[in-house]
This record gives structure tokens, C-alpha cells and sequence, in this order.
């Protein structure tokens, strides 16, 4: 491992500046994907500005939402009283990554930053334009059996990896950053990013930003919903396929409905047509099929991962069939 | 702690330090002395770099330590490198296999991903720390009884993360121990002994 600098400041305006020593700095929280990118050397700081002394593990609830401190622990949001009764997509997504241990030390700010599990990222003997621009793709030709099916570039077809946020974006969550003193709102749909051609930015924070919350308004969803997760193994694996689903019933109609999808693609990805196909019709095994043709249509797999379509087509009525249960 | 009296006058297995040894002699062949020097003192990734050192306090197994640390010392290869609590185990060192779960303040973690200097104050628990003197703890007996392991290797991090499973309460039922113990892979298969152990301390 490269040699860096450290510090533990004590409030965010401190963080910030000892941030701003370095060209090279990064924040560390929870670490648990860090330390594996800088073992690795993929990720290499010069200096590391620890800030889990910063005051932002609080959990507030509201009539109109709750507001997630980005220093709370993943462990301890999935076992909060008002996420488990008002939100429990959100638990259940956090339960279904990672372990025991892991959901012991991440931070909610650090899910929603975690880089992508592709493969040829990992490894530095692969070419990847997300951890070298320039270098190319080495999934786009090669084994990219758990690639992207839905807005992908030539320039790079990896997925988002976490569970959080596919609940995140179905409940409309909202971003907090802290970026110089000044706080600026980031909806959930617009912080992570397409590839395009700079696939070495997963998301649309400037540098040196803070997450300092993340706030998920009250919703209707909560009779109603569920994380499903199809992966290679039963517990403890990344998505190949999850869907987050939550359904607004009243008398056997939908009134609303908000989907989206884990492991398709480079950011969460929301089914806004399923949604607005699903709104307003009768709850039924037959509407579900339906909706999840309509799911599909825009998939584009790659050599290796066709079977991530259909996995989704039928994730998507389990999820929506569990869902009702 | 009677144990701890012991490993200082001890230190270590004569199976490890004949591969320290073996490690350094094999070094001083190919490499100048500065390193040589170092591969002895047992500071082997530091010999390339004139690095800051950082003040350290925390507790581990009840005993308080002040220690000067290299910011890229994990919190396992301090417990295993520098102070020889080799109990706990390096298996994969990317939180994939659960062999480095410790305690911190209490909650179960994975030591290999985690950098010391940011335990800074905290009390740390390992396999070693469960023992009350001479007499086990309820999990490493129950471990013995119901064949919970094969080889070894991954039972202290199993058993570091049964006791934080009882703890947290998750032994409803078999699925639920399993599910919650999915962060601990045994390559010899002995999850039913392992689930049948945690069972009956959770009774």
C-alpha cells in the first residue's frame, strides 16, 4: 500500500481543509470498501482525512420524512424502529448486502459512493476506463456475464453494486452535501451517473463535497413492498439482478407504484414506464407480466449477461407478487 | 491475565519464528542492510519509506495499550504483527471470509478492513479475550461439542461472530443463524456443527 498522511478532524469545515492539502485526498468512513482499493492499489490517497469523528450519525424522523445522518452505520438504519415501520424497503435492501460485520462498519454516505465490483476494475492487470481513462474496456469484449443491459457506453459497462440505493431511488431519497460551508440538495434520480464517456465518475459530487444526510420522504409504500435480490449464491454476494418495488393499493387498485432495479446498470435504474403502466390498474398476476415486458424493452446484453433480462422480466413480478403479499 | 504473562515471555509458536527467521535470512542474501534490519524487527512493510508514526490508545482484552503506529497498519496485522494475538486470522484480507472478525465496543467487525489508527480509543475483543482464565467461553465449548470446525483456521472469527449473533439476538431459527452468519465461510463444510452450537448457546 501506498504511504499517506492521516487526520482525524473534529467538526466538517476542518475535514474540508485538511482535505484541500492534497490533490490526492480522500475521506474514509466506514473504510470497508477503501481499504480494498487501496490494498489493491486501484485507489491510491496521498492523504486520508478520517471523519468519524464528524457529528453525522443522527437519525431524525418527521411527519413529512426521515433524515439519515451519513455516518450512521448500515446495521444500525436496517434495526431503526421508524425505517423498519415507515420504510421498510430500505431495511430490507440494507439486510440484503453484506454481512453481519460489513453492515457494522459501513456508513450509509459510503453505500451510496461504493465504486462498481466489475471485475476489470479490480484487477489492474485489465484494462478499465473507469480506473485508467483511456485504457478501454475490457467487459465490453470479454466475460461480462455481470455487465450492465440498460444505458451502458462503449466506453465502460459496469453496475452500481449497492442495495441501498435501488431502495433509495425508488423512494425518491434526497442527497445532502455540504460542499465549502454551502449545502446543496442532490435528488437521488440525479446523483449517480451514466458511464458516457467519463466512466470514471460514478456520481455528480465535486470534489471534496461532503454526503452529510440523506432524507427519504414519507411515502405510501410501506404496506406494500419489497427488495428482492437474485445473486449467485444465497447470502452475502452482489446482485445479479434486485428489484426494489413499492405499491400504493387501495381497494386491489394501484394508486401509485415506484420501481427499480440493482445490478443493470451503472446507476439505479427506475422503471418509469413499468410504473406509469402499473398506475391505476387492478393488482393481478396478468398486469404484473405485462409490466414486465414493459421492463424490458429497452435491454441491450451483452455477449455474457442475456440472461440478466429475463431474470429481471421475472424478478419483477415476484418482487410485485411479494410485494401484495 | 495469566496468558498474556506467558506470551511475553514467550512470544510466539517455534513454528513462527522459524519462518521469520527463514524470512529474514533468506532477505539478507538480496538486499541491503537497512532491510536486513528491518526484516528482523518484524516491520517488513516499512522499510521503503521513512513514515510518520501515529500515537495509538486503545484497549484490547481488557488491557490497555499506547502504541506508535504506521497509518497503513491494519487493525489485524496489529493485533497479529505487532502485539502476536495470533488467534485471529488473516484469510482473505478483503472481508470476503470473516476470519478477522474481532469486537468493537462490543459489535462485531472485520479487523482486515479497517485501519488501526482509526480504532483510536476503542475496546477491542478477540478469541483470546473470550476465555474467562482457565474456564471457556459458553461458545467454544459448545464449538467443541457439536464439531464445529475441521481444520481450525476460520473458528476464531466464527466464533467471534456466534457470540455477537446471540448478542444481537438473530437465532430465531436456522435460516436466520445462517443468514447472519453468512459472513464467515468454513472451507471444510462444518456450518451444521457451527449452527448447532450457536443453537444451543442462544438457548
Amino acid at each position: 500500500m501506498k504511504p499517506f498522511t492521516f487526520s482525524r478532524p473534529a467538526d466538517i469545515k476542518s475535514a474540508q481543509q485538511l482535505y484541500k492539502k492534497n490533490e490526492a485526498s480522500q475521506f474514509i468512513a466506514g473504510g470497508t470498501n477503501l481499504l480494498d482499493l487501496m490494498k489493491k492499489e486501484i485507489t491510491m490517497p496521498a492523504n486520508l482525512v478520517d471523519i468519524n469523528s464528524l457529528s453525522l450519525k443522527e437519525i431524525t424522523t418527521g411527519d413529512a420524512g426521515i433524515f439519515i445522518g451519513s455516518l450512521a452505520l448500515n446495521s444500525v438504519v436496517a434495526a431503526h424502529p421508524d425505517i423498519i415501520k415507515n420504510y421498510p424497503l430500505v431495511a430490507k435492501a440494507l439486510l440484503a448486502g453484506a454481512s453481519a460485520q460489513i453492515r457494522n462498519m459501513a456508513t450509509i454516505g459510503g453505500n451510496i459512493l461504493q465504486r462498481t465490483r466489475c471485475p476489470y476494475f479490480y484487477d489492474v492487470a485489465l484494462p478499465c476506463n473507469k480506473r485508467k481513462p483511456g485504457a478501454g474496456c475490457g467487459a465490453l469484449e470479454g466475460f461480462n456475464r455481470t455487465s450492465a443491459i440498460f444505458g451502458a457506453s462503449e466506453n465502460c459497462v459496469a453496475v452500481h453494486p449497492s442495495d441501498l440505493c435501488i431502495a433509495l431511488a425508488a423512494l425518491d431519497a434526497k442527497v445532502f452535501v455540504q460542499t465549502d460551508g454551502k449545502e446543496s440538495i442532490i435528488p437521488f434520480k440525479d446523483f449517480h451517473r451514466l458511464p458516457g464517456n467519463t466512466p470514471d465518475k460514478d456520481n455528480n459530487l465535486i470534489k471534496g463535497s461532503l454526503v452529510t444526510k440523506i432524507y427519504i420522504p414519507k411515502n405510501n409504500f410501506n404496506i406494500h413492498s419489497h427488495y428482492l435480490k437474485i445473486r449467485d449464491r444465497s447470502s452475502y454476494a452482489f446482485a445479479l439482478v434486485s428489484v426494489a418495488a413499492g405499491l400504493h393499493i387501495e381497494r386491489g387498485v394501484i394508486r401509485s407504484a415506484v420501481i427499480a432495479a440493482g445490478g443493470v446498470a451503472h446507476k439505479p435504474w427506475r422503471l418509469y414506464e413499468t410504473e406509469k403502466f402499473l398506475t391505476g390498474k387492478t393488482a393481478s398476476a396478468e398486469i404484473f407480466k405485462k409490466a414486465a415486458v414493459i421492463a424490458i424493452k429497452d435491454a441491450r446484453p451483452l455477449e455474457y449477461n442475456k440472461f440478466k433480462t429475463t431474470m429481471l422480466e421475472k424478478g419483477l413480478q415476484l418482487a410485485l407478487k411479494n410485494a401484495m403479499a | 491475565m495469566i496468558k498474556s504473562e506467558e506470551q511475553e515471555i514467550l512470544p510466539g509458536s517455534s513454528r513462527r519464528d522459524f519462518l521469520k527467521k527463514s524470512i529474514a535470512l533468506s532477505a539478507i542474501a538480496v538486499i541491503p542492510a537497512a532491510i536486513e534490519t528491518s526484516a528482523k524487527t518484524r516491520s517488513d512493510e516499512k522499510f521503503a519509506y521513512q513514515f510518520e508514526q501515529l500515537p495509538l490508545r486503545l484497549e484490547i482484552n481488557g488491557k490497555m495499550h499506547n502504541l506508535k503506529v504506521d497509518p497503513r497498519l491494519t487493525l489485524l496485522d496489529l493485533l497479529r504483527e505487532e502485539l502476536h494475538l495470533t488467534g485471529t486470522k488473516k484469510g482473505c484480507d478483503h472481508g470476503q471470509c470473516g476470519a478477522c472478525t474481532v469486537h468493537v465496543n462490543g459489535n462485531r467487525i472485520n479487523s482486515c478492513l479497517t485501519f488501526a489508527v482509526m480504532q483510536s480509543g476503542n475496546k477491542i475483543t478477540t478469541i483470546e479475550g473470550l476465555a474467562n482464565g482457565e474456564e471457556l467461553h459458553p461458545m467454544q465449548k459448545a464449538f467443541i461439542k457439536h464439531d464445529g470446525f475441521q481444520c481450525g483456521y476460520c473458528t476464531p472469527g466464527q466464533i467471534m461472530s456466534a457470540v455477537a449473533c446471540v448478542n444481537e439476538g438473530h437465532t430465531q431459527n436456522d435460516e436466520q443463524i445462517q443468514e447472519f452468519m453468512s459472513g464467515n465461510l468454513c472451507r471444510c463444510g462444518a456450518y451444521n456443527g457451527i449452527v448447532n452450537a450457536i443453537k444451543e448457546v442462544a438457548k
